[in-house]
């Protein structure tokens, strides 16, 4: 399998997630500069987390407009997988191609710990690994990740079993006390409609090395390698 | 501008300075030519007062590869890699405006590292700030760990550690020290001595704008009431800038273009050029309307003198400019040559097609003011007998002592910090020291800061002796092999002879024990004029270190691991009281001698404990320090959620024994199996070794006194700094 990583101004993830996916994938990814426009054929491409233009206007707002974004739109058009962590998630939403946004965290500040995650669907490439209501644990890093939908979207996103996981406490209860940002739905990680993207805050790259302190996250890389080799 | 006597005052020159800047130039300098005099011969840049004294640090060992006097210190790590790291202040910003003041703080430091080849890997940070019911405390707080967390967040480099003090005494002047560790090659480091007549002069990153000037200048003078009024001279930082500049500076280092690089940091263009040149025994000559400026008509003065923040000067070899300009171009920062190196020793400087500023490069560098001020040796304070001291109840006085300002929890803070990023964080923060992989290797980096200020209040001497010791220690703790250290050093007026006393004694007192632990001085910054209204700081001065740990499976951390485990003090408890935190927030007492370091016995106690943890016989380690005994025990306790019950030594009254503040002390804990040998191999080291306990339960028992559940102490360590920060007022 051949991943892809796009590479923004101060994307600052771009190596760990390429080091979760060497490890995965047994070959390094491509490392793709935002500027290109053409990208060779890939299986996989990840946007990952960081300060995309230093998040000065909007988190994701300008990389939205790189000229990279055409052809990855059109490549998640002809369903090649895409993944977004973090800064990653939030460029996906400004592109359009996932619903929702994501907003300042409810306390306003921004924070670096371990959440706990329920899996609401094991239905996709990147959740495969994973039993449907299963807890996880991996790390978040953000000031922004509190995921806003207006009631429709937001209705169609949980009515069609968009949502791929929701922050919970470690025995799985979905609460207000779980949710570290505010979040709408405790809502961690969004599908679009055909969940081949999947955008998330939390960092699956950095619970992937038991040196680490867990492995939690390898699961959505290896299940990726699974599926697409 | 006529060069008056206000004017040379404003420019922080006393008349003895000033005659000396004619005699240097030959005739009257011009407002340009006064400027660079003045941010050079600054305190901030001159280290004019504690120069004598920093020559008497050590600073080599077979490990060092660069000592004091470049950007950063550079030690050899093994395999052809090197680690360069340093701590700089950046304090008097951080109170004016403590969001940007702190965030510049960080970017410099980095800058600092980076310019030498180095990828920044780990920053860390130790703040002192006022005492938490003075005003102003919530809102620096709130301030300096947002721009820290903005900054460093922002570049991607975890920020893994550090320490926070609240006292009174920073009332009106927190301190901000940052520190960034970085991992280089150790043949691509890169030095700032420019070479080669006629090499072009190349000036990358941010455009110059009027901020910041006279940063230098107002870090070397005492606050007053009018210190708000100095905002305009606090610089604002880029992050994003940075790091395209990171990755810029980086791309370039790989090729083969640079000849000298230095970073812009306090004075700017100024500082940069004159040391770039001064090093390499050149001169310069450059016109400052090729300088990128993001703001119209600025001066001469107003260039050189400008701080604004993410600048590089480079010397390229010739004909290298294109193949620069293109990996700048590519991160969309400014790439300009502005000058050439000459062979005159002079500083040419034009503007509009006038020479605006013609000064000697060497006299002003090299022959800046050296003061040997006078200084008075502290008054010994008494020793504590601590049958003398009042006992409270252990339990009582334990819960004070967790939820107190120094000790509570400081998770509030780093959580504001991305720990993790670069996915090397092997120790996250809250332990003795982080502990951070070397990339793509089995080995890792320890790294820790440490100063207990009130001991140096107490005594300086002592207390510089400590703060190197405790570095030292915690290094050991996580089991790693003490290399090198970095030194802050906070003070107040060294114009006091008082003042300049806790310096000359602090320097002293690290020395000593920097040679004894055979662990060498190899960067620094000086931070004086700590005062405002004639209040001092207490002493600080702050010590960083980093040590290695050869496989990073082989570390160790404070937590409990299982139940049933033994629990050894090593290390002699005496029950010293005096100056410790039992006194101060127990009882209310600033008082008594602080406790002794011993040495030769702190490296015995350290190799010992890096043995038993590199031979896997201990299960957890903490170093004791602030608190004692029992405020030690009950951190592995609430680090792990387990209990213990320990038995208290009888030949000591029951609150020295708890909460004596002893140095050269850890507690580990074992599997009872294990015990015999680390008792006999104590035994061969001349290592005092006790078992005084066993873990288990959910309660810290004192047998035949007491117990608290461990939950109860968490709640309580772990509630003070957010029921503090939630307060109203903290948008004030």
């Amino acid at each position: 399998m051949q991943a892809a990583v796009i590479v923004f101004p101060a994307s600052n993830c771009d190596r760990d997630v390429a080091v979760a996916l060497h490890s995965a994938t047994g070959r390094p990814p491509l490392m793709v500069w935002h500027r290109d426009s053409e990208m060779p054929k890939v299986d996989l491409m990840v946007v990952p987390g960081g300060f995309s233009y230093g998040d000065y206007l909007r988190c994701g707002a300008m990389a939205a407009h790189s000229p990279i974004m055409r052809e990855i739109k059109a490549r998640a058009a002809k369903g090649v997988p895409l993944l977004g962590i973090c800064n990653g998630f939030q460029i996906l939403t400004e592109a359009g191609l996932l619903p929702g946004v994501l907003m300042r965290n409810a306390g306003l500040k921004f924070i670096c710990r371990d959440v706990h995650l329920r899996v609401e669907s094991a239905g996709s490439l990147f959740t495969r690994n994973y039993a449907e209501g299963s807890v996880v644990r991996f790390p978040i890093a953000h000031a922004e990740g509190n995921y806003f939908a207006d009631p429709e979207t937001l209705s169609r996103v949980e009515g069609e079993g968009q949502v791929a996981f929701r922050y919970c406490t470690a025995d799985g209860t979905v609460s207000a006390a779980a949710n570290p940002n505010g979040s709408a739905g405790n809502i961690a990680g969004v599908f679009n409609g055909s969940r081949t993207v999947l955008g998330l805050m939390p960092h699956p790259e950095r619970l992937a090395d038991p040196l680490l302190g867990g492995i939690d996250g390898r699961a959505m890389f290896d299940g990726l390698v699974e599926a697409l080799s | 501008m006529t060069i008056t006597a206000d004017v040379i005052r404003s420019h922080g020159l006393t008349d003895e300075e000033y005659q000396r800047v004619l005699e240097i130039m030959g005739r009257q300098p011009n407002l340009t030519e006064l400027g660079i005099f003045s941010v050079m011969w600054s305190e901030h840049c001159s280290y004019k007062s504690s120069k004598k004294w920093l020559k008497t640090l050590p600073t080599k060992a077979p490990w060092v590869i660069c000592g004091p006097g470049e950007n950063a210190g550079v030690i050899d790590i093994g395999d052809g890699q090197a680690v360069i790291f340093k701590m700089e202040s950046h304090n008097h910003p951080s109170f004016i405006e403590p969001y940007q003041g702190a965030a510049t703080g960080v970017g410099g430091i980095l800058r600092d590292v980076f310019t030498m080849g180095a990828r920044p890997i780990a920053n860390m940070n130790a703040l002192r700030f006022g005492d938490p019911s003075h005003a102003k405390t919530r809102h620096l707080v709130a301030g300096v760990v947002a721009g820290i967390g903005g900054y460093g967040n922002c570049v991607g480099v975890p920020t893994v550690g550090g320490e926070t003090n609240f006292h009174a005494s920073y009332n009106g002047n927190i301190l901000v020290n940052a520190m960034t560790v970085g991992l280089a090659d150790a043949n691509r480091i890169f030095y700032s001595a420019a070479a080669g007549i006629g090499n072009p002069v190349v000036y990358v990153g941010s455009k110059t704008g009027r901020d910041g000037i006279h940063g230098a200048t107002m870090a070397s003078a005492e606050f007053s009431e009018d210190s708000e009024e100095k905002r305009p001279t606090v610089q604002v930082g880029d992050p994003f800038t940075e790091k395209l500049l990171i990755e810029a500076c980086l791309e370039l280092m790989a090729t083969d273009c640079i000849v000298a690089i230095q970073d812009m940091g306090a004075a700017g263009l100024t500082s940069s050029s004159f040391e770039m040149a001064s090093k390499g025994g050149l001169g310069i000559e450059m016109d400052l309307d090729c300088v990128p400026m993001r703001e119209e008509n600025m001066t001469a003065y107003e260039v050189m003198l400008s701080e604004s923040q993410e600048r590089m000067l480079m010397v390229l070899k010739p004909g290298h400019e294109d193949i620069a300009r293109a990996v700048f171009e590519k991160w969309e920062l400014d790439f300009a040559v502005i000058g050439h190196l000459t062979d005159s020793g002079r500083m040419v400087l034009k503007r509009h097609g006038q020479v605006v500023a013609d000064l000697p490069i060497d006299p002003l560098a090299k022959a800046s003011p050296e003061y040997d001020r006078p200084w008075v040796a502290g008054q010994r304070r008494p020793v504590l007998d601590p049958a003398q001291v009042p006992a409270r109840d252990p339990f009582e006085a334990l819960k004070i002592l967790v939820s107190c300002p120094d000790l509570a929890s400081k998770r509030w803070i780093w959580q504001q910090y991305d720990h993790m990023v670069m996915n090397d964080t092997v120790q996250r923060p809250g332990g003795d020291a982080a502990v951070v992989r070397i990339h793509g290797t089995a080995k890792a980096l320890a790294i820790t800061t440490d100063c207990t200020p009130r001991y140096c209040l107490a005594d300086p001497h002592e207390g510089g002796r400590q703060a190197v010791a405790e570095a030292y220690r915690n290094l050991s703790a996580v089991g790693a092999r003490p290399l090198a250290v970095t030194d802050n050093l906070n003070f107040g007026n060294p114009e006091k002879p008082e003042i300049m006393g806790q310096i000359v004694e602090a320097i002293q007192g690290m020395g000593e024990a920097c040679r004894s632990l055979d662990f060498p001085v190899v960067s620094g910054n000086v931070s004086l004029y700590n005062e405002t209204n004639g209040q001092a700081i207490l002493p600080t001065p702050a010590i960083g270190a980093v040590g290695l740990i050869d496989d990073v499976a082989a570390t160790a951390s404070m937590a409990f691991k299982g139940d049933g485990e033994c629990i050894l003090v090593i290390g002699e408890t005496k029950g010293w009281l005096g100056a410790s935190l039992y006194l101060r927030e127990v009882l209310g007492r600033e008082e008594g001698a602080p406790p002794p370091v011993a040495l030769h016995r702190e490296k015995r106690e350290g190799q010992f404990i890096r043995t038993m943890i590199g031979d896997g016989q201990v299960t957890a380690v903490h170093d004791l320090s602030d608190g004692g005994l029992l405020v030690g025990m009950a951190e592995m306790a609430m680090a792990s959620g387990i209990g213990a019950e320990i038995v208290p030594a009888s030949h000591l009254p029951l609150h020295a024994w708890c909460f004596g503040e002893d140095q050269g002390r850890y507690l580990v804990t074992a599997l009872a199996s294990q015990v015999p040998v680390i008792l006999e191999t104590a035994h061969r080291a001349e290592v005092s070794a006790l078992v005084i306990g066993i873990t288990g339960g959910a309660d810290l028992c004192l047998k035949g006194i007491g117990s608290i559940p461990v939950e109860e102490l968490t709640r309580l360590n772990e509630g003070w700094l957010p029921a503090f920060m939630s307060h109203p007022d903290t948008n004030a």
